[in-house]
This record gives structure tokens, C-alpha cells and sequence, in this order.
């Protein structure tokens, strides 16, 4: 089997490789290995090849906790290996078997030394409620109900008991359904039936959850559902091993757990940059012209709007979409903005490279002209040497794979973790219309003579608030995200923000930014504390979708002038360089700040407040919010 | 038994072992593998249906004791499978 020898050649040459030391390259063919042959023993030799490269690798770390009352040791190598194949490398804690109660509650205990970043609480209806699972027929009414109440009580103790002790994100299974309830069809005619019951745990699950920060429901159910539940299941496993999946799910399992991973860590896609033909449409517009392409309500157009309708859902996500594409400029804008089929036009695009130049330098300048990180753009293209260029000149960019049918384009798109996220704000919303406005003013700037005339026309205005409920999952999801105009990079999850805002002498403040040409939402945070006369920025950071406006002159002048309301002389802050944050620099300095200190890890600038001449820019209107409680809408 | 099932069981056996595939052989057992415990024997038997599409019973793993065996039960599967 020639296949066969591909795969052992790729795992000879991962050995080799390692040998001489070549650790990038072989975590690459790692990767390969792992995509050409996704299963239980590829899985075994790159985790077993990752744990021999372990610190040489520059992948990110996060740490994942798994209580559980099945058997999941199978499936961390693939999830494992999953992760690697998206930069990760995952740190797995599995706790002991069904101990998940006790370790939930041992605050002194194995899963909180092991500081996880998120954790997962895999735990099966038969294992919880075997009565509602098992013996359902021979419950009254009342022992049924009283037996949901009681599973619904036990997640409530264990989801606070986890939030007193833990600032990690807890994953929580939902409970599945049986393959065949007691009752038989008699079932479905009540919501007082057994399928209505587990439905009732699972609302009230999602309740739970909903009134904490962090936790999050993973709908198992739908999951066995999505692959077939007679399938998912091997009761031979279950009895022999306590592993209820079957083999070939186990994968699913753990890509499962990784749509929820990615957000978490913030490996997401901020565009997804897509191919026209062949892609978007079937055939090629230059050859078939706008009556030859397929893309209609009808098959094979249908597949190629489905591809469209899911970019469509990606975009209502905050997901930025753009094209490139090698054709000629007006045939393709002709049948994007023409074509009766098509659902996305040029508009839905905030930028678009339709030309001859290989795609890699497209992909280049799409994320300068989005000012995004190349590792923050997906990119999918039906034609495999495209993707194979891409991924070898720009190995950050998530490669989406096409199948060879047309029909399974939208769910491969769709599919890719790179798009998961765990809480939207208004500002992914309406993302695409802000880049609208950007290049609107873009092409104004050009204009002015001067960038103080180009300050007064834009009329901008910014609103500072401390974080309130409203915002907090906007502020946190910046404090991830943002990584060219941020002084400290340091990343907070929604917990851990309330919890520094709730903290005495700390301020939690963001920033909203509108102007002429619209409105640019929450762009930017600022964090202080103050010791004693000083008052220490512990964050400060820009969107940098507003930066080089003056709008940070104006956040940091607020900062010292609030800062001196409240009696502190100096205002002090680190600049700890990343290879990414090269913006913020110079931004102290250029601010009047002076040196005090600097270590191996950065520099440490201070501010005497009362001598400073440091103020908001005259141009920029500043309204200030002391309380943003329970304030509908944005202004 | 064609080389083929074989040598894709043997590759198999080596990833999840940790053992270089041509270390392996027919003879190889739990006793002649150090790694080759109860955890191993159950991720070699997931691997083998994953990879192969068979199901096997419990009385089928317990006689997997060493990889010709193990290769031979494959080749038996895999032709009642295709019949």
C-alpha cells in the first residue's frame, strides 16, 4: 500500500529530524502526518514525538482537566493531536475514574494544583440518574420529577462549588438520551415522558450555566445524535473497559471538546478568505461565463450557495470575509454583484483581491489592509496546489481542506474550530459595516493636508466607562485578542475582569469610539491599581482598528487625570515587548514618561502627573460614564 | 496472510507501543513489550478498528497475544467483512 509507506517514510523522517535537532520542521511533518491520517495510532506517535520535543516547540500551552465517569484515556491522544495541528500544545489532567464529585469539591485536591485553564465535566446519564435511564418505567410521576430536581441540584452545588475554588472555564456534557425510551413511542406524547425529562435537566442546565461567567454546556446529546446514536455506542467496550464510544467516535469526541478549546485559548479566525471559482460558485466565470457558473437554488448551484450561506452565518459572528481570487477584476465582480444565484456580493467583502499575483501575498496584504495577524486568516480554495502554496509560505494561516464533492464544502467550512466562539459582542455583529466606514475614511485621510485637519473632520468622539455587565464580555475578549497596540498582553477571562473591577483600588475602563463615518463600538481597555501615590496601569490596550488617531492620547490622559482625583502624584506602567506589540513601543516615551527600570522581561516607565503637559487632543470630544449599570443599548 | 495486513498491523502496533516497527515481529507479545499493558492492549484493539472497520468481541481481544495473531484475526475480519 503506497499510502502505507508514505506514513511510515513521514514518521522516519519526524525521528530524523528530531535527531538533528530541526524541531519546527518536524513539528510541521508532524502535523502533516497527523492530516493525511487522522486516527488512534497516528495520534500515539505525535503525542509521544511532541512530549520528546516539548519546550523547543513555540507552541502555545493550555491546560485541560477532564473529570469524568467513563473511560476517556483513548481519546487525549487525539485531542491531543488535534491540537498540535492548530499550533496547541495541551496539557491533559485526567482525573480519576467517577471521582468527579470529590475532586470538584478539594479545593486542596489533584485538579485545582493542576491549574487548568478549562476543564471538562464528562459525566453520563446512566451514570447520574441510572433511575431515569434504567428503570424510568417504574417511576411515579413524582419520583420522576424528584429525581430530575435531584440532578439538577447536584450541578447547581458542583458548578458554584467549582467557581469558589477555580477562575478556569468549566465544559459541562448536557445529558444524552436513551437509544430507545421504556415507553416506547408513548414516550413522545408528554413532556413528563423519560426523552421530556432529560430534556427538562438540560434547560435547566443551560440555566445553570448561563448565570455564571465561564461555564459552558456541551450539547453531548446532539453530538451522539449528529453521528448516529446506534453507532456511538459499544456496549462491549463499555463492558469490558468502561469506554462506552465506539472507535471510530472517539475523534469526534475530541474535536468536539477542541470547537470549545480554540475560542478558549483564542486560536479563532478573525476572516475567512475565500476562492471564487470552483468555490463560490461552480465552473469558471473567465471560460463559462455568467450564464455557465453554477450557484442557484438548484443542484449542483445549491451546494455552492450553501458554501455561501455558511459564510453569511460566519460573518453574523464577526467573522470578516474577503476573496482571492486569479481572474480578471471585472468578469468576477460582474458575477458577484450580478448573478441572480448568488447569496454574498462585494459588499459582504471587507477586502477583495481579485488579480494574477500568487495567493500568499494576497493573503499578506488582505490582513495588513484588515490590520489583522497573518495567523488570525482561514482560508479556503477548492484547488489543492493553491492550498498547498498557501500552507507552505504562510504555515500560520488555517488551510481549509475541500473534499472532492461540492456538496460538502459548506459543512467543511462550517466544521472548522478556527470559527467557534463562546460569547458574541455587539461589535462582532457588525463587524463588516465598521470596515465599511474604515475604508471610507481611509480614502478621506488621503485628502487633508495635514493629519490635524483629517483629526478635526473625522469628529470623533470616545466614551469612557468603567466595565459594567453590559461590556465585560467585549473588555475580556480585547484583553485576549488584541495583540499590536498592548503595553502588557496580558490576558484575562471574563471572571477574572469582574473579579479585578470588583477588587478595592482597582478601575477596569473601557473605551468607545464613534466618528463621522460610523461607529467603531468598545476598542479599546485600560486596567490600573493604585499603591500608595502611585497608580500603576496594569493593561492598556487599542483595537487596532483605532490606533494612530489619538484616541490612546486621550485614554491615557484620562487615566492621570483620574488617577490625580483620587490624590495619586504618579502614574506608572510596564511595556513588556511581544513580536507582536512593536505599535505601543514608543508609546510611553512619545507621552513624556521616563524610564525607571528595565529587566529581561521589559521596561517599567513612570509619569509625574502634576508636571506633565500631557492632555486629551482638543479635537476629541470626551464624555465620561461614572456607572454603566443596567443601561439599554450602546450610547 | 498477505504482507499487507501485517505490515499495516505492525505499524499500528509500533505507534501506539512505541517500539520501531522492525523490532516487531510475528512472536512480539506482552511479554516481549515492555508498554504492552491492559491500557496499550485496549488503545492497540481501538486502533485495529478504526482503522480496519471491524468490530471485535471480547473473546477475540483476549486471544490477541501477540501482533500474529492479532494480524491474523484482522485478515479473518476483514474477509467476512468484504464477503
Amino acid at each position: 500500500m503506497p499510502s502505507e509507506h508514505k506514513s511510515r517514510n513521514l514518521r522516519e523522517e519526524v525521528d530524523r529530524l528530531i535527531g538533528d535537532g530541526t524541531s519546527d520542521l518536524a513539528a510541521q511533518r508532524l502535523t502533516e502526518l497527523w492530516r493525511r491520517d487522522p486516527g488512534s495510532a497516528a495520534a500515539a506517535f505525535v503525542t509521544s514525538r511532541l512530549d520528546q520535543l516539548g519546550e523547543k516547540l513555540p507552541l502555545q500551552k493550555f491546560k485541560v482537566a477532564i473529570l469524568r465517569s467513563f473511560t476517556v484515556e483513548p481519546i487525549v491522544p487525539l485531542l491531543r493531536a488535534e491540537a498540535l495541528a492548530y499550533g496547541m500544545n495541551l496539557a491533559v489532567h485526567v482525573g480519576d475514574f467517577n471521582a468527579y464529585v470529590q475532586e470538584l469539591l478539594d479545593g486542596a485536591g489533584s485538579l485545582y494544583r493542576f491549574a487548568p485553564d478549562a476543564v471538562i465535566l464528562a459525566v453520563r446519564t446512566a451514570d447520574l440518574a441510572p433511575d431515569l435511564w434504567q428503570q424510568f418505567a417504574d417511576l411515579s410521576p413524582d419520583a420522576a420529577r424528584g429525581a430530575a430536581e435531584r440532578v439538577v441540584r447536584s450541578f447547581e452545588q458542583w458548578v458554584a462549588a467549582f467557581r469558589e475554588r477555580s477562575q478556569a472555564a468549566l465544559i459541562v456534557h448536557s445529558l444524552e438520551q436513551p437509544r430507545n425510551t421504556s415507553l416506547g413511542v408513548l414516550d413522545s406524547q408528554s413532556e413528563s415522558g423519560q426523552s421530556g425529562v432529560i430534556r427538562q435537566i438540560n434547560r435547566e442546565l443551560r440555566r445553570i450555566a448561563a448565570g455564571y461567567r465561564g461555564i459552558y454546556v456541551l450539547d453531548y446529546d446532539s453530538l451522539v445524535a449528529r453521528h448516529g446514536r446506534e453507532s456511538w455506542h459499544d456496549e462491549r467496550k463499555w463492558l469490558m473497559a468502561r469506554l462506552p464510544i465506539a472507535a471510530d467516535h472517539l475523534l469526534h469526541m475530541a474535536r468536539e471538546w477542541m470547537r470549545f478549546v480554540m475560542p478558549l485559548s483564542g486560536r479563532v479566525a478573525k476572516a475567512l478568505v475565500v476562492d471564487l471559482d470552483n468555490t463560490l460558485w461552480g465552473g469558471v466565470i473567465g471560460e463559462d461565463g455568467m450564464t455557465g457558473i453554477k450557484v442557484g437554488p438548484e443542484y449542483p448551484g445549491s451546494a455552492y450557495q450553501a458554501l455561501q450561506r455558511t459564510l453569511l452565518d460566519l460573518s453574523r459572528k464577526g467573522i470578516l470575509l474577503a476573496v482571492c481570487s486569479k481572474n480578471n477584476l471585472d468578469d468576477a465582480m460582474e458575477a458577484l454583484d450580478q448573478h441572480p444565484g448568488m447569496l454574498v456580493r462585494s459588499k459582504d467583502f471587507a477586502a477583495v483581491r481579485i488579480n494574477w499575483t500568487d495567493k500568499s501575498q494576497n493573503l499578506r496584504e488582505i490582513a495588513q489592509e484588515l490590520n489583522i495577524g497573518i495567523d488570525a486568516l482561514a482560508f479556503v480554495d477548492d484547488n489543492r496546489f493553491e492550498r498547498e502554496q498557501v500552507r507552505a509560505a504562510l504555515p500560520e494561516v488555517a488551510v481549509i481542506d475541500l473534499p472532492e464533492n461540492p456538496l460538502e464544502y459548506a459543512a467543511a467550512a462550517r466544521d472548522c474550530p478556527v470559527f467557534e466562539r463562546l460569547t458574541l459582542s455587539a461589535e462582532d455583529q457588525q463587524r463588516t459595516a465598521m470596515y465599511a466606514g474604515q475604508k471610507a475614511r481611509a480614502g478621506a485621510e488621503q485628502s487633508f493636508q495635514s493629519k490635524e485637519d483629517f483629526f478635526r473632520f473625522l469628529e470623533q468622539e470616545a466614551e469612557i466607562a468603567p466595565v459594567s455587565d453590559l461590556t465585560l464580555a467585549r473588555v475580556a475578549q480585547l484583553t485576549q485578542k488584541t495583540n499590536q497596540f498592548n503595553l502588557t498582553t496580558r490576558r484575562y477571562s471574563e471572571q477574572q475582569v469582574a473579579e479585578m473591577a470588583a477588587r478595592p483600588g482597582w478601575q477596569v475602563l473601557s473605551i468607545k469610539v464613534r466618528d463621522r463615518f460610523g461607529d467603531h463600538g468598545l476598542v479599546g481597555v485600560a486596567i490600573t491599581h493604585d499603591e500608595g501615590e502611585q497608580c500603576e496601569v496594569d493593561t492598556l490596550l487599542m483595537s487596532c482598528r483605532v490606533i494612530g488617531r489619538t484616541i490612546e492620547t486621550a485614554f491615557l490622559s484620562h487615566l492621570a487625570k483620574r488617577a490625580a482625583g483620587r490624590g495619586c502624584k504618579g502614574l506608572v506602567g510596564w511595556f513588556l515587548p511581544t513580536k507582536k506589540n512593536a505599535p505601543a513601543r514608543e508609546f510611553y516615551a512619545q507621552h513624556g514618561f521616563q524610564r525607571q527600570d528595565s529587566n529581561s522581561d521589559g521596561s517599567l516607565w513612570s509619569l509625574d502627573i502634576e508636571c506633565s503637559p500631557l492632555r486629551c487632543p482638543e479635537w476629541i470630544k470626551l464624555e465620561l460614564k461614572d456607572r454603566e449599570l443596567t443601561k439599554g443599548g450602546r450610547h | 496472510m498477505t504482507p499487507s495486513i501485517f505490515e499495516q498491523v505492525r505499524g499500528i502496533a509500533s505507534d501506539i507501543l512505541g517500539v520501531p516497527a522492525g523490532k516487531i515481529t510475528v512472536a512480539s507479545s506482552p511479554e516481549t513489550i515492555e508498554s504492552w499493558d491492559s491500557m496499550q492492549h485496549l488503545n492497540l484493539v481501538l486502533a485495529i478498528e478504526e482503522r480496519f472497520g471491524v468490530q471485535l468481541s471480547p473473546e477475540e481481544i483476549e486471544q490477541m497475544n501477540n501482533i500474529g495473531l492479532v494480524a491474523a484475526l484482522v485478515e479473518k475480519k476483514v474477509s467476512s467483512v468484504s464477503r
